[in-house]
């Protein structure tokens, strides 16, 4: 596979570790009540949707950024990447 | 004997090579199924479950039945297709899969067993008695099974690997990839132009019909010589497209010297991977066969094959000269095999055609509407009976062609699991419009069969796939070629009582597949997988769409009805070692070397693998004869003076900017914010399941600057995971980190003696335990103004330290310590005694910290501050963790002198033995010098609660049972006092 | 009818006009006791010891396409108990001992032969890892034999033993384990289930299930609407997209493997070998392709096909363990939807839906635990209880932390 990396282009996907699914951003709040529930289906539930996934991709045999890449697991097809980083600040403005 | 004037093979020059132990000669050009052929041999082989006498039926990589193996010795190349084998001189040929020779097989009484053999029989019988399977009936079938025989011997041929990059890559070198590759060359593009042969024309080079009034030779050398001298243009013969991956990746296997008597440095095989922005299939078409009754004899042959072998290699298909050849054929294009031959010479006494209106194209005998019966000859077509007009007569032939239509080779379009659609002009399947996203069918592998067609839709097919990629092309001028069209009569097989071969090679009939009908396995996945349809090495590439068809006809369903199987990669059967690179050796994966390695070295290190580390195990001495002489004295001279150990392979991570401290926090489990500058703390860090993931030591060495430190198994995951941390969890964090593993030489100091020796080396400091107490750190210099980091850090459980250098003064620094501390008797040690000493102190390694362990079992529960939000820390509450009983305890055999095991299970003295029963088991051992008695760590039910109590150690697998006395896993100095003074 | 060496010479002899479909293929029943989703090995398992064992005739297999088309139809045919954990042993053991006496017991040869599996052994810390799983196993009544170099090198003598970067140190054995003839499995189970009244309906997909306050009552078809006392599932790779009809998500992602098939060779490989200081596994079918595979291709994907880097990787484990296949061909190359779970174990269990059973998360080790799997499911099914080798294989267990995780590599699906 070829990952459109944001920053260097399309990039082997054997530069990549890859971890799975990108809701793993979302980090509940240890501290708040109900937190075991919150990351129980954080950490352990999977859309595991036939079509558009949002993934995490480590690029670790390059410039070790963490992206989030969206990719049809039907047909393999990336529609994009955005760093990591990025997609956590909208997060955390709420916005994504 | 049967070589004919003309043809593309060069005369001047003589090959000789051997097929079963006899001298043969051919010419280049010749491939050794023609070169056979010329030399009058028509037996190549033998079928896989009935021995059946085979001749060659193809004259490219579809080849069914001439499998040979080449070579000899570590080099014998089993399964070889003769037809696309390149002559070479001295190249050697074996036939396979019969004893005791070709002509004579035993097992050819699997042929007159054949009824007992039927598609499935296997399935419902070998079952009585029970035992006789396994020591009777599968050690024969295992026997009579497989094809050549492979040497097992390491492969002593070298392969490479490379990458491609191109606008278009064309597969197949015939007139449509010709055509595409001319139009796109001519633009500008970066082309890749691929073919399996090792001549460029594909079928042009079979075909006797005129371009531009002219042998389609002359066109082909005007194309190739123009197309090799354009510098954006690559042209890889003898080079395989066998897989269609994702994202415009294609797998391709070019064989570089295979062809070679002597291929001097040249490697055996290459991989390419060729990354394409768009991609044209030209690898033509298949033709396929009619099944009538013993169709399989030597001589029978399909028509197009018989039509290139005697163009292309000027050979006949018959022994002798003079011999009658006949062609069986529901379609146009077989009787131009018949015209080609008779054109050549060869004398050809009838058209067999089943269509009653089949046309009369040349001066032989037509058989409308007639068709072949049956077939004589042991070891080669000597008669053919017909059918026709109401007789079924037997006829002289010694050679038969057989056409039944072209399927087009549309298998690279399936690889991403799209369908191929019926055409029913055509009488055939093409590719579908799901194929791999920027790959477009052209040529015959689009039904486009006629030369004139082929060559349009390959300059047409260039042109629309550049105008994607935003480059104009324009439209070649195009010769002048054949344009007649000639799709087969829907006629499939030849019905009849006789067996009528689908596929050759795994002896498949139409009555097999009439079995798979009467039993249901009717999908076209349970008629392959119940008769073995199409798995043979050529995937049935001359079986498949007419076995379909016959099932189609038994179930009353239409062909697209019935369906395909899946196409899978590869294209051809691929070596493995051209996938693998070849053999590595040592080189299989990457070998990472201490600082210290080569001074280890010198010393007589002995070394061991640790990941992809090399490390020191132990450094024996003259007179040592065991390696726990070694390390049995490396362990007692660190605890009783002072020892050096490159502890360089843990990772090192650098930890900086104003939100470190509490980056820390979130990653550890044990708060390291309120850490002093100065101070090291040991860090626990959780994976966010809850369990233990690392342990290692978190140094501050200025307020917004720390060096982490991880174990060397999880160096590289921590420093992932710590990535994750701060660009996917916490971005607004000010931190950065950067490995440093590599960067640092890092010794370990160890030993009551330590401090003196530093104090040799380091450059006006005061390590006096006040200045510099346990878990002190500081940056220094040392030997004279070297920049340096000291650690006051344990491992041993002696006053230790670390030491850091920068990585290329390693072996110089453990020079100068062992230098400075000769009169200390100092030593180096390694990863033996490091382990005798952390055993005796109860430290982990990952014998403990296996992903499994929770930090209660390894007694740090407390660790994990349940004050604030880390990695690991809410998923650590569950039920199933905090319920966790097992604990890390010290385990002493009752007799001092009997070893334990690692892996060694638990059990209350005297219980009886078994899963429900188990309470443990033993993770590290060593015997302890200091103690004079072996010591061991494991995890115990309730371990914490049970000092003192004798349990029983079980290593089953031995037949061994110890006595093991719990105790504390600090077996040395358990108030940790050495260490603090 | 029954099926035997003298049925065979019969029937040669008569021109093979007497053999029967090994199945019906029936139209579907307004409504069964139990119907099964998904006609893989699991589920025609499922539904023979339902049948055969458990008294439950009244029983349809619905599946989506043909019976034995999920990845019992390709996968590296290994059938072993050589696990460590207490939640898994003793069902993989039991599994084996199903298997010793399968073909027997469903009047169909599935070729199960006892190769043995030999685990390569690179370092002390793996021996000692070896070592506490080999006493496991031989605690759970398994077999388990810690080899030697020496024993090692008896046995295969073209292992790399001279020039390797990570040196054969030893091995694991376990002499019972071995492969069987995966579409066969399937196929005795189908006749077994079908001769014993089950319905296998074949191009059936299960487009939905029909809940009434929290029971299902029965499921939507492509074939229309099926009623059910009871529904299980299994449906492998295909697990998450079913249960979220029912409104569950679950702790499986759907990932990709890959597996190869040389082309056919005289004998060579005895066993079954497995590397330790990389993934790849091998053994070589009766048939003589040398049959093997390696590592997950670690990207979720329901594409049935994979990639090169994992293809090279493959093939770059085998040569460094095996120099001397280098010259094979690879004929075949497959690949197969593997429902990974977050612990790399299976789940066998009812669910919060009344009435809707789960038997899924296989990972990529389903084939060996076929008969048990089918055996415990009919149980848990017909009894609505748990069979005791189940005991752990729980839904909940990721909810409570009583965690199955044979490798130790926490909640990423891929990593174990």
């Amino acid at each position: 596979m070829i990952i459109p990396h944001p920053l260097l282009g399309p990039r082997d996907s054997q530069e990549f570790t890859i971890m799975g699914d990108a809701k793993l951003l979302a980090r509940p709040d240890g501290l708040a009540d109900g937190a075991e529930a919150a990351f129980f289906d954080y950490l352990y539930l999977r859309d595991n949707p036939a079509g558009l996934h949002r993934e995490l991709w480590y690029h670790e045999q390059g410039d070790r950024s963490w992206l989030v890449v969206t990719r049809d697991t039907l047909t393999h097809e990336i529609l994009g990447a955005e760093l990591a980083s990025d997609v956590a600040r909208r997060l955390a403005e709420g916005a994504a | 004997m049967t070589r004919i004037t003309g043809g593309l093979i060069d005369r001047s020059q003589t090959l000789n090579f051997t097929f079963d132990g006899k001298r043969y000669a051919g010419h280049p050009g010749d491939t050794l199924a023609s070169a056979l052929l010329a030399n009058g041999v028509r037996l190549m082989g033998r079928s896989f479950k009935y021995h059946r006498p085979r001749g060659v039926v193809a004259a490219g990589s579809e080849e069914p039945n001439a499998l040979v193996t080449v070579g000899s010795g570590a080099r014998a190349t089993p399964n070889t297709r003769a037809t696309v084998v390149e002559l070479f001189d001295g190249l050697q040929a074996t036939s396979q899969n019969r004893w005791p020779s070709l002509a004579v097989d035993a097992l050819g009484v699997n042929d007159l067993l054949s009824p007992f053999f039927a598609a499935g029989f296997y399935y419902k019988t070998f079952m009585w008695p029970k035992s006789f399977w396994e020591k009777l009936y599968e050690p024969i079938i295992r026997r009579a099974a497989g094809l050549g025989k492979l040497p097992m011997q390491a492969d002593p041929d070298a392969y490479d690997k490379g990458y491609l990059h191109c606008d278009l890559l064309v597969i197949g070198g015939g007139a449509a990839g010709l055509a595409a590759a001319l139009t796109a060359a001519r633009a500008g593009a970066q082309v890749v132009l691929a073919d399996e042969d090792f001549r460029l024309g594909g079928r042009l080079l079979a075909e006797s019909h005129a371009l531009d009034d002219a042998p389609p030779t002359d066109w082909l050398a005007g194309v190739t010589a123009e197309l090799r001298s354009l510098p954006n243009l690559r042209i890889l013969t003898r080079t395989t497209v066998f897989g269609a991956y994702d994202h415009g990746i294609y797998g391709a296997v070019e064989h570089v010297s295979d062809h070679l008597a002597e291929p001097g440095g040249r490697v055996r095989q290459t991989l390419w991977r060729i990354t394409a922005k768009r991609s044209l299939l030209a690898a033509g078409a298949i033709e396929r066969h009619i099944p009538f009754a013993n169709n399989d004899r030597p001589g029978v042959m399909l028509a197009g094959a018989m039509r290139a072998y005697a163009n292309r290699w000027a050979v006949t298909p018959q022994a002798r000269d003079g011999d009658r050849v006949a062609i069986f054929a529901n379609n146009d294009d077989g009787h131009r095999t018949a015209l080609d031959l008779m054109a050549r010479g060869v004398p050809i006494f009838g058209v067999i055609d089943p269509r009653e209106d089949a046309p009369r194209l040349g001066e032989c005998q037509l058989f409308a509407g007639g068709q072949v019966t049956g077939t004589q000859g042991r070891l080669g077509l000597s008669s053919i009976r017909i059918a026709h007009q109401g007789r079924n007569d037997w006829y002289e032939c010694a050679a038969l062609g057989v056409s039944g239509g072209w399927n087009p080779n549309l298998h690279l379009a399936a690889h991403h699991r799209g369908r191929p659609v019926w055409d029913d002009a055509l009488q055939a399947f093409v590719p579908g419009p799901d194929g791999p996203p920027g790959l477009c069918a052209i040529g015959a592998a689009a039904g486009q069969g006629t030369t004139a067609a082929a060559l349009a839709s390959g300059a047409k097919g260039a042109q629309d796939a550049l105008r994607d990629l935003g480059i104009a092309a324009s439209l070649p001028d195009l010769p002048v070629a054949e344009d007649h069209s000639a799709p087969p009569a829907p006629i499939w097989h030849v019905p009849g009582p006789g067996r009528a071969w689908v596929d050759f090679q795994n002896d498949v009939t139409v009555k097999d597949i009439a079995l798979a009908h009467r039993e249901n396995m009717r999908s076209v996945e349970h008629m392959k997988r119940w008769t073995t349809l199409g798995m043979a090495t050529d995937q049935g590439k001359t079986a498949n769409v007419t076995a379909l068809a016959v099932m189609a006809e038994l179930t009353g369903q239409s062909i697209p009805q019935t369906g395909t199987t899946v196409f899978r990669p590869p294209y051809t059967p691929v070596a493995i070692s051209a996938l693998s690179g070849g053999d590595p050796g040592t080189h299989f994966k990457p070998t990472r070397l201490t600082p210290t390695h080569h001074w280890a070295a010198e010393r007589g290190a002995v070394f061991i693998e640790s990941g992809q580390w090399m490390r020191a195990q132990y450094y024996p001495r003259p007179g040592e004869t065991h390696w726990r002489q070694s390390v049995d004295r490396e362990a007692q001279a660190v605890r009783a003076g002072v020892g050096i150990c490159d502890v360089t392979t843990l990772g090192k991570i650098d930890v900086q900017g104003g939100d470190a401290a509490a980056f820390l926090d979130r990653l550890y489990a044990n708060t390291m914010s309120t850490l002093k500058v100065g101070r090291v703390r040991y860090g626990l860090m959780l994976r966010e399941d809850g369990f233990v993931y690392d342990d290692g030591t978190c140094a501050r060495l200025a307020q917004d600057h720390f060096v982490v430190t991880t174990t060397t198994a999880n160096a590289g995951l921590v420093y992932r995971n710590m990535e994750f941390a701060r660009q996917g969890l916490w971005p607004d964090l000010d931190v950065q980190i950067i490995s440093t593993t590599d960067a640092w030489a890092q010794i370990a100091v160890a030993g009551p003696k330590s401090r003196a020796l530093l104090e040799r080396v380091v450059d006006d400091a005061d390590l006096s335990n006040e200045a510099f107490p346990f878990m002190a750190c500081d940056t220094l210099t040392v030997c004279g103004g070297l920049r340096a980091r000291l650690f006051r850090i344990s491992f041993s459980g002696e006053l230790a330290y670390e030491l850091a250098v920068p990585a290329r003064y390693g072996a110089a620094l453990m020079d100068r310590l062992m230098a400075k501390g000769a009169d200390l008797g100092v030593v180096p040690y390694g990863l033996e005694a490091l382990n005798v000493l952390r055993i005796e102190k109860g430290h982990c390694t990952a014998a403990e910290v296996n992903g499994q362990t929770t930090a209660q079992m390894l007694g740090l529960g407390r660790m994990v501050s349940q004050k604030k939000d880390a990695l690991g820390v809410v998923l650590s509450r569950r039920e199933g963790l905090v319920g966790e009983r097992r604990a890390l305890v010290g385990l002493m055999p009752a007799d001092p002198a009997t070893p334990l095991v690692g892996g060694a299970h638990l059990f209350t003295a005297g219980a009886a033995q078994k899963t429900e029963t188990d309470q443990g088991w033993i993770t590290s051992v060593c015997y302890s010098p200091h103690l004079n008695s072996h010591i061991g760590l494991g995890f115990l039910e309730n371990g914490a609660d049970r000092l003192g109590e004798e349990i029983t150690a079980a290593n089953p697998l031995a037949g061994t049972d110890v006595t093991v006395r719990v105790v504390s896993p600090h077996f040395l100095d358990p108030e940790g006092g050495r260490l603090r003074d | 009818m029954r099926f035997s060496g003298f049925r065979v010479v019969k029937e040669a002899l008569t021109g093979h006009k007497g053999w029967k479909p090994l199945w019906r293929d029936p139209d579907p029943q307004p409504a069964y006791d139990i119907v099964i989703v998904g006609g893989g090995g699991h589920g025609l398992a499922t539904a023979y010891y339902l049948a055969n064992t458990f008294d439950k005739p009244r029983v349809a297999v619905l599946e989506k396409g043909w019976l034995g088309g999920g990845n019992i139809g390709r996968n590296t045919t290994i059938v072993r108990s050589n696990y460590l954990l207490p939640g898994n042993q003793p069902f993989y053991e039991f599994s084996l001992k199903l298997w010793e006496g399968l073909e027997q017991e469903f009047n169909f040869n599935a070729m199960m032969s006892q190769r043995g599996i030999l685990n390569l052994i690179h370092s002390d810390a793996q021996r000692d890892a070896y070592r506490r799983r080999g006493n496991a196993m031989l605690l759970s009544g398994a077999d388990a034999e810690l080899l030697d170099l020496a024993a090692v090198r008896d046995m295969y003598p073209f292992l790399n033993f001279d020039n390797a970067r990570f040196p054969i140190r030893g091995g694991l054995l376990q002499r019972r384990a071995g492969t069987a003839r995966h579409d066969a499995v399937a196929w005795g189970f189908a006749r077994g289930a079908d001769l014993a009244g089950v319905d296998l309906i074949q191009n059936c997909e299960v487009t939905g299930f029909r809940i009434e306050n929290g029971t299902v009552k029965g499921v939507e078809t492509t074939r229309g609407y099926v009623g059910a006392g009871k529904v299980g599932v299994a449906v492998a790779g295909s697990t998450t997209r079913v249960m979220e009809k029912a409104g569950l998500r679950l702790p499986i992602e759907s990932q990709g493997l890959q597996a190869f098939v040389s082309e056919g060779l005289k004998p060579a490989i005895d066993g079954v070998i497995t590397f330790g200081a990389g993934h790849f596994y091998i053994s070589q079918s009766d048939k003589g392709g040398l049959v093997f595979g390696g590592d997950i291709e670690s990207y979720n994907s329901y594409a049935q096909r994979g990639n090169l880097p994992v293809v090279e990787d493959v093939m770059e484990c085998g040569m460094a363990m095996l120099p001397g296949i280098g010259r094979a061909r690879v004929l075949r190359s497959w690949g197969g939807i593997m429902d990974m779970t977050m612990d790399g174990s299976p789940i066998i269990d009812r669910t919060p839906v009344q009435g809707l059973y789960l038997n899924g998360g296989w990972c990529y080790g389903g084939f060996k635990a076929t008969p048990a799997s089918g055996y415990t499911f009919a149980h848990l099914l017909a009894t609505d209880t748990p069979h005791p080798v189940t005991t752990a294989m729980r839904l909940d267990r990721f909810e409570r932390g009583h965690l199955i995780d044979e490798k130790g590599a926490g909640a990423q699906p891929n990593l174990h």
